[in-house]
């Protein structure tokens, strides 16, 4: 039975009892168009719990979307609909615009966050560390995934930059999409409008 | 043409050649020449031990003991591909990856060959099937120990790149393609080489062979060109089954890169 609109909006994204590496159980709920801030020390297993929310790693406990439970969908389906960007985004081919199914789209975000297209033909290892962090943040977007995972996606960015990436993120969460993100910066909870979260000692708590 | 049957003196003439070796190690002062009359000793031992075993098998003509044996020797060489790489996947993954991709490489060549080209009679006669899998082994050993080492240590260098692709959806499979067909490469890039410089280059061992116990060269070249073809064979199989065996196991029912499993 489809849940009622009302109770779709309150909890879109529901991750209950999460225990892994980094402690638990963990608890989470949001909403279309709502974000998460996590913040806590280094090596809290903030990292650990975006990967848990994506089905990265193995560990206890259900997530659902939209009231359909991960477990009864095939992982890639699901990591396709919650995207996770890791701090350390990979690469796997020489130029950067091999990693974009569809070059035009990519193209026509970059200016949004002040990259030139001429970039996409660019080698990966060419490119800045916060060229490439936003290149990524671009490929994790670009499918308009219903949840996005981020963490930390501003850490290596200038705060032009930083203002751009934020701005981006409001727009997605204008149109629908749920946020989790971690991060170190209280302010930019704030400008996103995110609840604030916090991690630690293996316990998330509302800051 | 009959083989010039070698008597054991002229055997003991050319072990003066190792003599000779030995000899130069101790006025060059190499300190080899201990271990290169040992392996000398060895050499010889093994050999005679395995001729006799071989001659007693051949006579027996027991199908069991011939398949016995094949066993044993597709376990020996299992345990070899699993020993080479320096990353050990856990749950003797490195032994069941190393075992399945010879065995299979190696039955299906073998059995292949002997029901059609080579055809003795019986077809599992121990004369043909003992020696084709000993060559078919080597080679698919070879081969499944290089692509399983490049397979594990690629897998570790590219987590990253092979996450990021899971993460946006991409199936375990497609994210290790690349991976795969690297691993695969590597396996049978020594075959390529061979052939390619065989006759030219070297002259393959086992044609040498023939040609030396009487052989006409070109019935001695026939053989060789087939069984070039029959390792071909061994080796793509033992390359891609190695690499495949292995990176299921990196994988699990929700297709996660499960490094965990790697030590």
């Amino acid at each position: 039975m489809p849940p009622s609109p009302a109770e779709a909006v309150a909890s879109f994204l529901v991750a209950a009892g999460l225990r892994g590496a980094a402690g638990g159980p963990f608890d989470l709920e949001l909403g279309r168009g709502e974000a998460v801030a996590i913040t806590g020390p280094s090596g809290a297993g903030k990292s650990v719990l975006l990967r848990m929310i994506a089905d990265l790693d193995p560990h206890e406990g259900q997530v659902a979307l939209g009231g359909a439970d991960r477990a009864a969908m095939p992982a890639p389906s699901w990591r396709r609909r919650v995207a996770y960007l890791p701090a350390e985004p990979g690469w796997w081919h020489e130029t950067a615009a091999a990693h974009f199914p569809d070059r035009a789209a990519a193209a026509e975000m970059m200016p949004q966050l002040a990259l030139a297209p001429a970039l996409l033909d660019q080698k990966i290892h060419r490119l800045s560390t916060g060229e490439r962090m936003r290149l990524a943040l671009i490929r994790t977007i670009l499918p308009r995934p219903d949840v996005l995972l981020l963490d930390e996606p501003t850490g290596a960015l200038d705060p032009k930059a930083t203002v751009l990436v934020e701005k981006l993120l409001a727009l997605r969460l204008a149109a629908g999409t749920a946020i989790v993100m971690v991060t170190h910066d209280e302010e930019q909870a704030q400008r996103l409008g995110a609840q604030r979260m916090h991690l630690e000692g293996g316990r998330l708590n509302l800051a | 043409m009959t083989p010039i049957d070698l008597t054991p003196a002229d055997l003991l003439i050319a072990a003066s050649l190792v003599l000779v070796d030995a000899l130069a190690s101790v006025l060059l002062g190499l300190r080899l020449h201990r271990q290169l009359l040992v392996a000398a000793a060895r050499c010889a031992v093994q050999l005679l031990l395995i001729g006799f075993l071989l001659r007693f098998v051949f006579a027996a003509e027991a199908p069991l003991l011939t398949l016995g044996i094949i066993l044993l020797m597709v376990a020996i060489a299992g345990r070899e591909v699993a020993a080479r790489p320096e990353r050990r996947l856990a749950r003797y993954g490195n032994q069941i990856a190393g075992l399945s991709a010879v065995a299979l490489a190696t039955f299906i060549t073998a059995v292949f060959a002997l029901a059609t080209a080579i055809r003795p009679e019986p077809w599992y006669a121990a004369r043909y099937a003992i020696p084709l899998a000993g060559i078919m082994l080597g080679n698919a050993l070879n081969a499944a120990s290089l692509s399983l080492d490049a397979l594990l240590s690629a897998v570790t260098r590219e987590r990253a790149a092979i996450e990021a692709q899971l993460a946006l959806g991409a199936t375990f499979r497609d994210a290790m393609r690349p991976l795969i067909r690297e691993a695969v490469r590597r396996g049978m890039l020594p075959i390529v080489n061979t052939m390619s410089a065989a006759g030219l280059v070297t002259l393959p061992g086992i044609m040498t062979g023939q040609i030396l116990a009487g052989l006409s060269p070109v019935s001695a070249v026939k053989y060789q060109i087939m069984l070039m073809f029959l390792l071909a064979g061994a080796t793509g199989i033992a390359a891609v089954g190695a690499a495949y065996f292995a990176a299921r196991r990196l994988t699990d029912g929700r297709e996660r890169l499960r490094l965990d499993r790697l030590h």
